[in-house]
């Protein structure tokens, strides 16, 4: 049973990668292009030389954070959407310290990052605390709280952070997430040290779930929180903790954009996307940390790569959009997966 | 003679594990047939097998003397073969009549389900078994006895000549039992024929003729009921003798454990079920509380053990108030608790065997240090608890949820009773159990009331609470009203005291003075 959904773990979403990339192909060639130009320029647009390759990383830091956010929750039986919320007020938080305080870098940087963590952990505890409290469910909650984080934000850009206009000042160099040395290796890519933060980040969230008393509780409640609360456990507080942390995961993406990439916070016309494409990647990662990273690098990759493909082989861009879209699918109605690897074993017996 | 099924030689084989060995079945028509083995026997392969959700690698199948290839449940739908589930499978918003054409809907000309007809037909068939079902109540408004009745209306309806009965009493009260025998009776009088999976004997001598009985996976042969006593049932099954009456000491009660003064308690609905309880359970003594369900049981459990808050009253423990403290610091202070619901309650289904082991002392050394868990120390515990109570599972890594019914109840017994506590609460800890597990599950509780630990046995059985009980409490209407010695009583006094006749008014006052 355990060995069975590994097995399904690791197997549906390669399967499902695989699926989305030939009907990707199918869907190329009856419009009239050559797939394999098409996923060639794809390759090359993600890896092809030290700089795509850079900006791959760059684009999969972020995308880490918010998969482990969606599947932290998830592990404890909640659906946080809002993932999203949570990247935007970690944004403007880590940017926030990183225009007004004046420090060295070893306080500066890590108070940033940290505020960052902390104003998702916040934008998390309030759905979190009414969902124990209250029984409103998450899904509501998270939703709203996300169109709250991005006006206010807007507004705090306009208002506070400068006068009037849409983009922030540059945050100090004693904040910033920018890497000499990684830059000089890719070319100039703004690929940040933010990657090695999300990748201990994995290690964290592997190490809660499977490692300590926190995560079994979180497990427990996810599970069964009838026989949680027989046995001891303050339900409640496990609800609220889990989307508080999960909300720390999706506000350190925001502090990484906000740090490292971009080293300011613009006015935004609409979401990120970050937080939402983190829900696919933790259905594709299997919610689980490593699951989480793999997935993460194939969107980065994805979406990086996306760039090449209407220069090199004249397919537009959308097509990727169309492959991730296909992958979902097929991960999502992975019943079907299941069901003809099932048979397929069988008939080998 | 004609059969209505025949199953010969069976063999259905998992991988590592035969689950059923040449086992034959015969059914006759019109007859009421038992198939009796203890949890985890193979009678639910066998069952699967003869509906289609297995393919046996040996045997034959054989419906009126005609060999079939069964590869699906429709194809047993079609053969007349219907199933009463023990999980019911209906739709609880539903009414009644919409859960049994579910699947087979009726349709009139312009293809719309024509829904009079189906609740006339439906009508019609419960008037003709007398199942008392109302076409027209939703599943949710309606008691489990009634449930069941439409699962059988479900059967019926889709034209079943055999009807497969699969544990159907696990979740009945006495009353609903004996309501179903006697539809069962009315069932074979029509001309059905039944097949009954159990593993209560008292049910098998009431109402089957024949019974066939598997062990282990093998088929060990039928008798005729006339022919045999449940003495003879119970060791086929088991394969030793079997001691019904459980051998027990004098108890020597000890200080008081639990004493309980005056407690009212409201249920979720905010009424109140517990009205002025009073109650004491001293060490070295097993309390039995006797009562029809519903009187309050449930809620006294849940204030005892912080799942519920009381309204007023008290609950002390080793002379130390609990009342309204929360679960962890109730279990802390000495009190182990075996659940009425293990599903609900008693396991997380999805964590393996060892991690339910260590539910509630997960957090503490060995276990874990600094938050950190160790697994090797808790498998080490399950692996010893699993031993020791003689739990049946692959391993410890196996999930809680792949256990049988029996053994998921071993491993929640062997959790609370090796913590040691100096109060144990076993609320129904033998229901749906065979009498093997009965027996063991019995003999546990006595040996922990002989070393001095406080026991208090809720059950619905009124057999269990005489035999184990040293006293019996009779709750009524959310009341202790009588404290008996079970070898001064009878069952019928007990039944007119449980149903608040007051012929023993002089017996009223309670316990502690």
């Amino acid at each position: 049973m355990t060995t069975n959904n590994k097995m399904f773990g690791i197997l549906v979403p390669v399967i499902s990668v695989l699926l989305g990339l030939i009907v990707g192909a199918i869907i190329m060639l009856s419009s009239g292009h050559n797939p394999i130009k098409g996923y060639v320029a794809l390759w090359n647009g993600a890896f092809g030389d030290m700089y795509t390759l850079g900006e791959t990383v760059r684009r999969t830091t972020p995308l880490i954070l918010t998969g482990l956010a969606v599947a932290f929750a998830f592990k404890t039986g909640l659906f946080n959407i809002g993932a999203e919320g949570q990247v935007i007020v970690g944004w403007l938080a880590a940017v926030w310290i990183g225009l007004v305080v004046d420090a060295p870098m070893i306080i500066h940087l890590p108070l940033a990052i940290f505020t960052g963590a902390l104003a998702g952990g916040l934008w998390g505890f309030l759905p979190g605390l009414l969902k124990a409290k209250l029984g409103v469910h998450e899904v509501i909650v998270t939703i709203m709280m996300n169109y709250i984080a991005l006006y206010t934000t807007n507004e705090i850009i306009r208002s506070v952070l400068t006068d009037q206009k849409t983009t922030s000042e540059a945050i100090s160099a004693t904040a910033s997430l920018a890497s000499a040395w990684l830059q000089s290796l890719t070319f100039y890519s703004r690929v940040h040290y933010g990657i090695f933060i999300a990748l201990f980040a994995a290690f964290i969230m592997w190490f809660i779930i499977q490692r300590t008393t926190y995560g079994y509780e979180l497990k427990a409640v996810g599970f069964n929180q009838h026989a949680s609360n027989y046995s001891g456990m303050n339900v409640s507080k496990n609800i609220t903790l889990s989307m508080v942390l999960a909300g720390v995961f999706a506000g350190l993406a925001g502090a990484m954009e906000g740090l490292g990439t971009y080293g300011s916070i613009s006015v935004m016309s609409g979401f990120t996307n970050l937080g939402f494409d983190g829900i696919a990647v933790a259905l594709l990662g299997s919610n689980h940390a490593f699951g989480v990273v793999l997935a993460a690098l194939l969107f980065g990759a994805l979406k990086e790569g996306a760039g090449e493909m209407p220069t090199s082989a004249g397919v537009p861009t959308e097509l990727v959009d169309i492959i991730i879209a296909l992958i979902i699918f097929f991960v999502a109605s992975s019943y079907m997966i299941r069901w003809a690897i099932l048979r397929f074993k069988k008939e080998e017996n | 003679m004609e059969y209505a099924i025949e199953m010969l030689n069976i063999r259905k084989e998992f991988p590592g594990i035969v689950a059923n060995d040449n086992i034959t079945i015969q059914l006759k028509k019109g007859e009421i047939h038992a198939l009796l083995g203890e949890n985890g026997a193979g009678k639910s392969t066998l069952m699967n097998v003869l509906f289609g959700l297995y393919q046996p690698e040996k045997g034959e199948i054989r419906v009126k003397d005609k060999t079939v290839n069964i590869t699906n449940p429709n194809i047993a739908n079609d053969l007349g073969i219907g199933m009463v589930h023990q999980h019911f499978m209906l739709v609880e918003p539903f009414t009644v009549t919409q859960n049994i054409v579910l699947g087979k809907e009726p349709t009139n000309k312009f293809a719309m389900i024509d829904i009079a007809k189906a609740r006339k037909e439906i009508q019609a068939l419960s008037d003709r078994y007398g199942l008392m079902v109302d076409p027209d109540s939703k599943i949710s408004d309606i008691s489990v006895g009634m449930q069941q009745r439409v699962e059988i209306l479900k059967t019926l309806y889709r034209g079943a000549e055999v009807l497969i009965f699969d544990e159907p009493t696990a979740v009945l009260t006495p009353q609903e039992i004996s309501e179903l025998m006697d539809i069962m009776q009315s069932l074979v009088q029509e001309g059905k024929s039944i097949i009954l999976i159990t593993h209560k004997l008292k049910e098998i001598m009431e109402v089957c003729d024949r019974c066939t009985v598997i062990r282990k996976g093998q088929g060990i042969g039928t008798v005729n009921v006339s022919d045999t006593n449940v003495t003879e049932l119970a060791s086929l099954m088991v394969g030793r003798e079997v001691n019904f009456k459980t051998e027990k000491s004098e108890a020597k009660p000890g200080d008081n454990v639990l004493s309980i003064d005056n407690l009212f308690v409201k249920d979720t609905r905010k009424v109140e079920l517990v009205k002025g309880l009073n109650l004491d359970v001293h060490a070295g003594e097993i309390v039995g509380i006797a009562g029809v369900d519903g009187n309050g049981q449930s809620e006294l459990i849940e204030a005892i053990t912080g799942l519920a808050k009381t309204s007023s009253g008290s609950i002390k423990v080793n002379n130390k108030e609990i009342s309204n403290l929360s679960p962890r610091k109730i279990t802390e202070s000495g009190i182990g608790h075996i659940p009425q619901d293990r599903h609900k309650y008693g396991l997380v289904l999805d964590y393996s065997i060892g991690e339910n082991i260590v539910l509630q002392t997960y957090y503490k050394k060995p276990y874990s240090k600094a938050k950190v868990l160790n697994y090797n120390e808790i498998f080490r515990k399950a692996k010893d608890v699993i031993n020791e109570y003689d739990v049946r599972t692959p391993s410890a890594y196996t999930k809680a949820r792949a256990l049988s019914g029996g053994n998921q109840q071993k491993a929640i017994i062997g959790r609370e009773v090796d913590r040691s506590p100096d109060l144990l609460i076993a609320a129904q800890p033998t229901r749906g159990l065979d009498v093997g597990a009965i027996e063991f599950i019995h003999k546990k509780l006595i040996e922990e009331r002989d070393k001095g630990k406080a026991i208090l046995l809720v059950s619905f059985e009124l057999d269990e609470i005489m035999n184990v009980s040293d006293r019996i409490a009779v709750m009524f209407d959310g009341k202790v009203v009588a404290n008996v010695k079970p070898e001064e009583t009878t069952e019928q006094e007990l039944g007119l005291l449980m149903a608040g006749s007051q012929v023993k008014a002089g017996e009223n006052s309670h316990d502690h003075e």
